[in-house]
This record gives structure tokens, C-alpha cells and sequence, in this order.
């Protein structure tokens, strides 16, 4: 039977912190800039113009329908010698969790979009409004209601694909665990550590999506 | 310039949906204060038509003028940009089947929200004007509910005031109560009646015939994408020339009462 010694992991407490914080971090820096990426997406498939829907579909698709670790390696070996540009692991690895978010973001953006009824846009449009001012005003505070559940839920997952990154030795949670694992020989606790603070984080989160989600339902 | 005094004015008015031509060459002038009625069976053209005067359909040739705002189309002609069409659209009110109204806004907002988006009016101003609009339609103790909460002929008469707040030269009206219940229909023709007795230029699509008897000057039946017969409302429908009119109109009662509008709202 495994003699379970938790007490051990207290020594390299100021490593996980480090870790967790540097976890934490990036899941807002990628969450942001995945956002962004994703409001280009969505609105680039909605474009009047052709080839800017092409465009905003092929890089949806790109980043949908490969691996997320495939990416982050490609970001970081294969972008610097056909493009001559050097990155960080931690650029690498932001850039990639970024645009593989956005792709996600983006179709769940242009959903809640064409969600709106057509009527909505023509009262708009019928009162004399452009279509920037009636996208501001009428069908994105509709939609925007409509697309933070499922929002959230693609952060949430953005938050755990931050383990990923300890592949380009981004020193995140996982890529201190491992260090920790190494130098005391106790990988269970470690790793058993590492998915509680994991879920110690998700667990609220998905509560208050949950809570979010009855409010937003009640106020339809 | 033959006929100055007319308000709207279209000309050789063309449209087609893929290989369904829906407007098959229109004319159609509505005078200053005109009210007209567009009647048909379903499919006939006549919401296209009334789409196109405010070019929330753009037609695929021929004229459309309101007031001194003309556009034309067709080959060779470029089609107006967003800013174009935004202005143009701000002076003609429109109201729909289904209301289409606001549902993240309060009644007042939905009212305010032209002349403050759209006319840049002050917050303080918009709000004066929404309100006098919302009391004109009766419904001036509903302003700070949301639209959900109101019966189909309450939110309709907020459509209405919205169009109003724009302060526009024309309305238009999409077959404006067919979605209603009918002890509801009285009162937003109640509302209709008002504003024509009022001079407010209007063409109205609708199936409400003893209606457009009442408050419509000139009535136009289409079928088929084309003019049937037009003339005198009164007279179209109580002596109809052409078969199709004849045929199209046996299938309602012409004239009678309005359903009567309920005096609270």
C-alpha cells in the first residue's frame, strides 16, 4: 500500500505558487487577446466581401482542426525558420493558445450573431441607423447575452490548455510540478496537488457560469 | 415636373428573388397627406413594394423619390452607400408584422432610441419627445416596461410610437395587425386613424379592407407583381372592375364597423 505523504510538497510551496501564478497569468493575457482574435473571426465571416470571409474561415478552420500541441511546436520550431522570426517560448505559446481560442471564440460570437432575428437589424436600419451603429446598438447587446455561457466554457477550457505550454518549458503549474516530482521523488502528491488546485480554480468558475446562465434566462 | 405635390413617387419599380420577378414595372404616387392602401392576396408583391420605397429592399430597377430624395436603379447606376440609405431611411417610419421591437430596452428606450442614436439628440430632449409619443398611442404608464410584458396590440402601438419619434414625412405600414389577436386589431387602428386624420402621408399594406374603406383616400389591389386596379378607396371596393379585385375582395366583409378600439389600453 502507497504511504501517502502530502507534507512533503509544503518545501516547494513558492514553486507552485510561482507556477500558478505564472498559469493564472496566461490564461488572462490568452483569454484577452483570443477575445480579440475571435470578435476579427466572427465579423470577418459575416463580412459583406468575399475574400474576407475566405480569409476569416481558413484561419477558423486552421486553428479548430489541428492540435493545440501540435500548434504550440509549430509555433515555437517551425514559425521561426519560415518566417525568420525568433519568438520566446512564452510569445510562442501565448500566440498559439491565442489564435486556437479566437478560432473557437469566433464561431461562438458569429453564432450568437446570426441568432438575432433579421427583424431586429431592420427596425434598426428602418429608423435610419447604419449598420455599424444598429450591430452596436440592436443585435450585440442581444447577442452578447447569448454567447457568455458558452464563452466562459471555451476559457475554462483555455485555462487548463495552459498546461500544454510546459512542453516549451514555459514555467507554468505543470512545468513546476514536474521539477518539483523530480527533485522529491513523490510524482502522486505532486500531480494530485497539481489537478486539486486545477479544479480549486475551475470549480467556483463554473458555479458562477451556472448562476450566470439562470440570470440570463430569467431576463430573456 | 408634372406632379410636384406628390410625397412619393415611383417610377418602372422592378424587383426579382432569383427567377421570381415580384415587382414587375410600378408606379404608384402618393400625395402630400395621402393615404393609400396596398391590397392583395399573399405573395402578390405588396410588402416588397412597401420595402422598397424606405430601400430596405433595393430594387433592381426604376425610381423611387420621397420628398425631394430620389434614387435610381437599375444598369449604370450605382447603389446608394450606408450613410445614404441611413438618412434616407430616418425619414420615413416603418412598422412591422411581427413589432420587431427592442427586447433589451424599456418601451421608453425603444422610443428614444431613434432621435438619440440616430438624430444625435440630447438624452434630456429624446426622452420629452419619447414620452409624448408613448401618451399619443396611449401607453405613457408602460414606459418602463420591457416589451415582453405587453399584449401584441400594446407593443405594436410602441412600434408605432418609435416610428413617430423619428419625426418622419412618411410612414409605412407592413400589414401592421395581421399578427394580432383579433380583439386587439381596433386598437392600433384606432392609432392609424389618428395620425391620417392627422395629414400624415401613409401607405398601408393590409388585409383589413372595411379599413382601408374608412381611412385610406386611394387604395391600390395588386396580384402578381402588377397594378390590378387602383382608385378611390371607397369605390375600388364597393365597385371593383377588374375580375381578379372582384375575386379577391368576395372574401371579406367591406364594410361595418371598426373593431372597436378598447378604450384602456
Amino acid at each position: 500500500m502507497y504511504q501517502w505523504d502530502f507534507g512533503i510538497l509544503w518545501s516547494y510551496r513558492w514553486l507552485f505558487l510561482n507556477g500558478l501564478g505564472v498559469t493564472v497569468g496566461f490564461t488572462v493575457v490568452i483569454v484577452v487577446l483570443g477575445l480579440v482574435f475571435g470578435l476579427f473571426g466572427a465579423f470577418g465571416t459575416l463580412s459583406r466581401f468575399r475574400a474576407v470571409r475566405l480569409i476569416a474561415l481558413t484561419f477558423i478552420e486552421a486553428f479548430r482542426c489541428t492540435p493545440i500541441l501540435v500548434q504550440l511546436i509549430w509555433f515555437y520550431y517551425a514559425l521561426p525558420i519560415l518566417a525568420g522570426v525568433e519568438m520566446t517560448p512564452i510569445t510562442a505559446s501565448a500566440l498559439a493558445l491565442s489564435l486556437y481560442g479566437g478560432s473557437f471564440y469566433s464561431e461562438i460570437i458569429r453564432g450568437g450573431i446570426i441568432s438575432i432575428d433579421r427583424g431586429q437589424s431592420e427596425a434598426g436600419a428602418a429608423l435610419g441607423m447604419t449598420p455599424g451603429q444598429s450591430m452596436r446598438r440592436i443585435v450585440l447587446p442581444q447577442a452578447i447575452k447569448r454567447m457568455i455561457p458558452a464563452l466562459m466554457n471555451q476559457s475554462i477550457i483555455q485555462f487548463k490548455n495552459t498546461s500544454l505550454v510546459s512542453v516549451l518549458a514555459v514555467p507554468d503549474l505543470v512545468y513546476q510540478s514536474q521539477v518539483a516530482a523530480h527533485d522529491s521523488y513523490r510524482p502522486l502528491e505532486t500531480y494530485t496537488a497539481v489537478a486539486v488546485a486545477y479544479a480549486a480554480i475551475l470549480i467556483p468558475l463554473t458555479i458562477m457560469v451556472r448562476r450566470g446562465e439562470k440570470r440570463l434566462a430569467v431576463g430573456e | 415636373m408634372s406632379e410636384i405635390s406628390s410625397k412619393i413617387e415611383i417610377r418602372a419599380l422592378r424587383k426579382s428573388f432569383g427567377s421570381n420577378e415580384v415587382l414587375k414595372s410600378i408606379s404608384l404616387d402618393v400625395a402630400k397627406g395621402g393615404v393609400v392602401a396596398l391590397i392583395g392576396p399573399s405573395g402578390s408583391g405588396k410588402s416588397t413594394l412597401l420595402r422598397c420605397i424606405n430601400l430596405l429592399v433595393t430594387p433592381d430597377g426604376g425610381s423611387v423619390r420621397v420628398g425631394d430624395t430620389r434614387f435610381a436603379f437599375g444598369e449604370g447606376t450605382k447603389l446608394p452607400d450606408v450613410k445614404t440609405l441611413a438618412r434616407f431611411r430616418a425619414t420615413t417610419g416603418m412598422v412591422f408584422q411581427h413589432f420587431n421591437l427592442f427586447p433589451h430596452m424599456t418601451t421608453l428606450q425603444n422610443v428614444m432610441e431613434g432621435p438619440v442614436t440616430v438624430r444625435r439628440m440630447a438624452r434630456a430632449d429624446a426622452e420629452r419627445l419619447a414620452r409624448a409619443q408613448l401618451a399619443k398611442v396611449g401607453l405613457a404608464e408602460k414606459a418602463d416596461q420591457y416589451p415582453a410584458t405587453l399584449s401584441g396590440g400594446q407593443k405594436q402601438r410602441v412600434a408605432i410610437a418609435r416610428a413617430l419619434a423619428m419625426e418622419p414625412d412618411v410612414m409605412l405600414f407592413d400589414e401592421a395587425t395581421s399578427a394580432l389577436d383579433p380583439e386587439l386589431v381596433g386598437e392600433v387602428l384606432a392609432v392609424i386613424q389618428q395620425l391620417a386624420s392627422e395629414g400624415m402621408t401613409m401607405v398601408i399594406v393590409t388585409h383589413e379592407i372595411a379599413f382601408a374603406r374608412e381611412v385610406a383616400d386611394r387604395l391600390i389591389f395588386m396580384r402578381d407583381g402588377v397594378v390590378v386596379e387602383e382608385g378611390r378607396a371607397r369605390q375600388v371596393i364597393d365597385n371593383p372592375q377588374a375580375a381578379a379585385t372582384r375575386a379577391f375582395l368576395s372574401h371579406f366583409h367591406r364594410t361595418g364597423a371598426l373593431p372597436p378600439a378598447n378604450a384602456e389600453s
